[in-house]
């Protein structure tokens, strides 16, 4: 039992005298607002300013260092630059201005590969319907549960209408020839990367989903077969996987009769995305509390409705950002499939210029093009992932 | 069909290791149907470990627990058969967040019973009422108090009909102010005729409801005794020292 010394108690007694009181409820009310912004924002610069004096020097150097990269893109881009397909006005401004001149000369076989040209309106509306599928994506009301089998029948139909174009007749059976068709190694620029990342995404999803689901069971069979496949992918370089896809398989097994390069390569990246999406999914899975899992366990859920209905749901919110950034190192890293006589976006700029002699020098405008291109698809992504972590953290 | 005193749940001599930690020593307990079993002791002791025995949440590596009928082994068939009949309330209280509390409710008597959504949300509303939250079903977990989400795990416990209901410490994550609407969910469990194994710290609760109480300490049972010999006249030194301490309060 803890006693006080006398001196103590008396002491405390003193000061309980002195503070006891009564208090009336107090009503909220709205939180202080900023008179003034502006002085605010002043204020605190001041307050910078004199408090830290070199950092604000270094600052003012570094934004000093920043405007005058801008002015100099700027120059180099825009005010400088040849905007006309001249080639003589290009040759006169190299070092100085930017030749944009390059990409309306060079644009349908950088955007468009080796696509026979009369055909090429095909691939070009293709990428359009994907573009808007996309556009579609972005928009946060499309993923809500009324509208959800909606957003994924258009993804279906987009889809096979996507491979209907390219290919020129539906599900790319003769029977059904609308158009002349285009042999698989023809495809080229956009589309193609469009087809190996958002197809190998469509696919590495539900197989990183299960191999994640595998490494965490309790079976060991199942358990080492999915550690092994993990490790061992995620230790080579997705060249070597590519190279593997195209040129081995035929070697290994000449009797079997070799499918399509494309779907060798789709197969591929596939197979290579997956283990790195499982080992998202893992973390994922491992974020949602164990007593869950409990729950679920006594109230006599069995494991696929358990994960299905409790743990997957809730680990998502933990899983999509990981996620959406492999997908958008998988939509740059197809620039790899050049290696397989593939030429997707990158493969096929450097096919637009490497052979000609007269516009190869501008190759940088070129590489800033499919830059724009790629920052286009790749931020659309990104922009589609925060839209879905917002609403799930809503809840 | 077994017969009528057969106890519901029996352990024989169980033992459990957690690694070389003898976490269950020598447990010897029979629950007859309707029985209210309260168990106490220090922390570590191993009472949620035991409970956990019951529904397979928790496996021991010797001796044997016969839970209506079926004994508890690594056979997953028996373990889903136990768990239809044994329910459990968590201290966490562990809703499912990303459903409504009627979702929740539903959950599983339509994946594991096979009742359909109708049904399954007949008797959803039933434990509602029960409970006393009717008014709450459509919400979100996340939106309700600490007392009304243990008390809607308590009614998702209850609509799979259980025969056996455990409670891990239900009212040790709450308010003050909000012990009280749990146990008295309890309680009327209880009067009711449920057969229930609970853990608790709640010693007024265990004084009215409790058919037998038990005190466990270091992994082993030391004392169980009807509530009024528990309190009153305790023979164990353990025991003593335990309820002078709570006096003390």
């Amino acid at each position: 039992m803890n006693t006080l010394r006398p001196s103590q108690e008396s002491a405390l007694a003193e000061n309980n005298k002195s503070i006891s009181h009564v208090y009336t409820w107090v009503a909220a009310r709205s939180a202080p607002q900023a008179k003034d912004r502006v002085i605010a924002l002043l204020l605190r610069l001041r307050h910078y300013i004199t408090t830290q004096p070199f950092e604000a020097l270094f600052s003012l150097g570094l934004a000093i260092l920043v405007l005058q990269l801008l002015s100099l893109a700027l120059n180099w881009g825009v005010i400088h630059a040849v905007f006309q397909v001249d080639e003589s006005a290009c040759q006169s401004a190299r070092g100085e201005g930017a030749c944009w001149g390059v990409i309306g000369e060079k644009f349908r076989m950088i955007l468009w590969g080796r696509f026979p040209y009369q055909e090429q309106w095909r691939s070009a509306t293709a990428c359009c319907l994907i573009l808007a599928i996309l556009a579609l994506s972005v928009n946060p009301r499309a993923w809500t549960p009324r509208l959800k089998p909606f957003t994924l029948g258009a993804w279906v139909v987009t889809a096979l209408a996507f491979h209907t174009l390219m290919a020129g007749s539906f599900l790319g059976l003769r029977f059904f020839q609308i158009w002349p068709p285009v042999d698989t190694e023809l495809w080229g620029g956009l589309p193609l990367t469009l087809i190996l990342s958002l197809g190998s995404i469509a696919l590495a999803t539900p197989l990183g989903i299960v191999l994640a689901l595998g490494r965490t069971s309790d079976m060991p069979i199942v358990r080492s077969i999915c550690v092994i496949y993990i490790e061992l992918v995620r230790g080579v370089p997705l060249i070597s996987v590519l190279f593997m896809a195209s040129f081995m398989f035929p070697l290994l097994l000449p009797s079997l009769q070799t499918p399509d390069v494309l779907l060798r390569v789709l197969l591929g990246i596939t197979l290579f995305s997956a283990a790195y999406t499982a080992e998202v999914v893992r973390g994922g899975l491992q974020a949602v509390d164990h007593g869950q899992l409990e729950a679920a366990q006594s109230l006599s859920l069995g494991y696929w409705q358990t994960q299905r209905c409790v743990i997957l749901p809730q680990a998502l919110a933990h899983i999509i950002p990981g996620m959406v950034n492999n997908f958008i190192a998988i939509f740059k890293d197809t620039s790899l499939v050049t290696i397989v006589s593939l030429y997707e976006l990158t493969g096929s700029l450097g096919l637009a210029l490497n052979g000609d002699a007269n516009w190869r020098p501008y190759k940088l405008e070129g590489y800033l093009f499919i830059a724009a291109i790629y920052f286009v698809f790749c931020f659309t992504l990104s922009r589609i992932s925060r839209n879905l972590e917002s609403r799930l953290a809503r809840r | 069909m077994m017969p009528s005193n057969d106890p519901l749940i029996e352990f024989k001599n169980v033992n459990k290791w957690y690694g070389n930690f003898h976490a269950l020593k020598e447990i010897n307990l029979k629950v007859q149907a309707g029985e209210r079993v309260i168990i106490c002791g220090p922390s570590g002791s191993g009472k949620s470990t035991l409970i956990r025995c019951v529904n397979a949440l928790e496996t021991f590596q010797e001796g044997e627990l016969i839970v209506d009928g079926q004994t508890l082994g690594d056979n997953l068939k028996v373990i889903q058969t136990v768990r239809k009949e044994v329910s459990m309330v968590f201290q966490q209280f562990n809703l499912f967040p990303h459903l409504t509390v009627l979702e929740n409710l539903t959950l599983a008597p339509e994946k594991t019973l096979g009742l359909s959504r109708p049904q399954a949300q007949a008797t959803a509303y039933e434990e509602l009422k029960r409970v006393r939250i009717s008014e709450q079903a459509l919400k979100y977990p996340a939106q309700l108090s600490g007392g009304q989400q243990q008390r809607v795990a308590i009614a998702r416990s209850l609509c799979m009909k259980p025969k056996i209901m455990l409670f891990d410490e239900p009212t040790s994550a709450l308010d003050p102010e909000m012990i009280q609407e749990v146990l008295d969910v309890m309680i009327d469990l209880a009067r009711a005729g449920m057969t229930m194994l609970c853990v608790t710290h709640e010693m007024g609760f265990a004084r009215s409801v409790a058919s037998r109480v038990i005190l466990m300490d270091q992994g082993q049972m030391i004392e169980e005794a009807p509530p009024e010999d528990f309190f009153t006249s305790p023979k164990h030194p353990r025991t003593q020292a335990f309820l002078s301490a709570l006096h003390r309060n």
